[in-house]
């Protein structure tokens, strides 16, 4: 697995819960380091030994994890370059959806070896989607789900977003747009990013 | 609406605002009617009515300054300066419309993309859903993100390295360097230069019975206040190493001279001798010292052979008593502490 994803899974635990709480993680998960860094890779093993020793340690329902671990890579401040690459696949978050299909290409354009989860998004009507994700691991669908609630807020888009069930691998989500300009949302200019 | 349109042409002012948000319509007589909204944006105002080239000029191809320059440059990649941003260089692309009213020239950001959307605060709308710049922004940003992780690893890395490195050549309770630094010295310097060099080997007197009676901590701050005379006591180029124990080696650079290298050496047990506190106690050693110099041999010594014979030197000077020093190859002196 992707460093960088291993390092969210590790900032989020710093970060939420404490260091210390992280070097429990690393012990239990039988670590042979303190920290991942973002641009290795790692065994998968490792990511899920971390995953299960985190959500036994603070006694969390993995898919509550999962969905905290999502909110979390949204609008954690040190993440921003994360939103900011997200808030480009559209003008609302109507177009944001719709881009999730592009997820996966916009980041191997960005690095190689990324593994992305594969997105589909279906528009059932006017205010109703279907996402689904499908990834090597189990769990793309409640982190998804925390982080596209983080990314409503940030549109300033009223959306409710819920778990709509597992079918052959893939994991769904019932996504249904109220508003797209309910509240002022996080700004975004296209030019925002210091070089 | 300007005179460009035929009435019954698919195209309108709209229809190219919309799908070329960066264009001007100009006038047969270089007179600007219109302007796309991006563009207006980006000028701060409507130029409309304005002369093409008080607005911008083209920087390439060379020599293009009027009207009459520009209506054969169709299809050539046009590079031109805004006059009021002479520094962003964007790229443009012209074209006569028939019937000789007038022409249009579409202005894209080109490789000053980012910039130009910073300082005029571009934003999604601003450009067609068509154009790739919203992609070239978002692969500008996501590399100058990535490329500042791969430079954070590298640094970190590098941190390590070094912190490896000194480890792997320095003592840890000294400080001093280590014998495998030493060895790494003694073999680049008596293989690969020319240069006269002596060495001491210098072994501590009576250190044992520091350890034995006072303690190893007792005895471990000794061998640090002998790391420091040692290195006070020699000059900057030369270098001091323990090499375990109580058995340290000093290589003196540019030293032939055995005379001043047995003053060196004379001095160091002088210093050493000097008691040192420790937790109010207080421990007297000394030191016994070999000395040889590559002076001594007819031909380029190598390391082992310069050790054996300093390591021979320093055991005649311990045999002969504590407190001496003794220069390969030469009878023993009197002690020449003053």
């Amino acid at each position: 697995m992707h460093g960088l994803i291993n390092r969210a899974l590790q900032s989020f635990v710093e970060v939420t819960y404490g260091p210390r709480i992280w070097a429990e993680v690393v012990s239990q998960a039988d670590l042979e380091f303190d920290e991942f860094q973002s641009m290795l890779m790692y065994p998968d093993d490792l990511t899920v030994r971390c995953f299960e020793a985190a959500t036994n340690i603070l006694h969390r329902p993995p898919s509550v994890f999962l969905e905290d671990l999502g909110t979390f890579v949204v609008t954690h401040e040190p993440f921003n370059p994360l939103r900011r690459l997200l808030r480009f696949g559209g003008e609302d978050f109507a177009e944001f959806l719709h881009s999730l299909e592009e997820l996966g290409d916009r980041g191997r354009l960005v690095m190689p070896d990324l593994d992305m989860p594969d997105i589909r998004v279906h528009q059932e009507d006017g205010q109703t989607y279907e996402v689904r994700a499908r990834w090597k691991m189990l769990g793309a669908g409640p982190m998804l789900l925390g982080a596209l609630r983080a990314m409503a807020d940030d549109y300033g888009a009223l959306a409710f977003c819920s778990l709509a069930g597992v079918n052959e691998g893939w994991e769904s989500l019932k996504v249904t747009l109220h508003l797209d300009d309910h509240s002022e949302g996080r700004a975004f200019s296209l030019g925002g990013v210091s070089a | 609406m300007t005179e460009l349109f035929h009435p019954k042409s698919m195209v309108s002012e709209t229809v190219l605002d919309r799908l070329l948000p960066m264009h001007l319509q100009i006038a047969p007589d270089g007179r600007v009617e219109h302007v796309g909204p991006t563009l207006r944006k980006i000028l701060g105002k409507d130029p409309a009515g304005c002369q093409l080239f008080d607005l911008l000029s083209v920087r390439r191809p060379a020599g293009v300054k009027t009207m009459a320059d520009l209506v054969p440059l169709e299809s050539v990649r046009l590079a031109i300066t805004l006059s009021h941003a002479p520094s962003m260089v964007l790229r443009a692309a012209f074209a006569n419309v028939p019937g000789g009213k007038g022409a249009i020239l579409d202005i894209s950001l080109g490789l000053s993309f980012a910039a130009a959307v910073a300082e005029y605060d571009l934003n999604i709308q601003d450009f067609s859903p068509n154009d790739q710049t919203l992609e070239l922004l978002y692969l500008h940003e996501a590399n100058t993100s990535t490329l500042r992780l791969s430079r954070s690893l590298t640094e970190k890395l590098q941190a390590m390295h070094a912190a490896a490195e000194y480890q792997a050549r320095t003592d840890a309770l000294t400080g001093l360097p280590n014998r495998r630094s030493m060895d790494r010295d003694l073999d680049r310097l008596l293989t690969d230069m020319d240069e006269e060099i002596s060495i001491l080997h210098v072994d501590l007197d009576l250190f044992k019975e520091v350890n034995d009676t006072l303690g190893h901590a007792a005895g471990d701050a000794v061998l640090v206040e002998v790391g420091r005379i040692l290195n006070n006591e020699i000059r900057r180029n030369d270098k001091p190493a323990r090499m375990g124990g109580d058995e340290f080696l000093i290589l003196l650079r540019n030293m032939g001279d055995l005379e001043v290298a047995g003053r060196i050496a004379a001095r160091l047990i002088q210093k050493i001798e000097q008691p040192i506190f420790y937790d109010g106690t207080k421990c007297e050693i000394s030191a016994s010292i070999g000395i040889a110099s590559t002076t001594q041999y007819a031909e380029r010594p190598t390391p082992s052979d310069m050790l054996a014979d300093v390591d021979a030197a320093l055991y005649a000077a311990k045999h002969a008593g504590r407190g001496r020093f003794k220069v390969h190859g030469v009878e023993i002196e009197e002690k020449r502490a003053p």
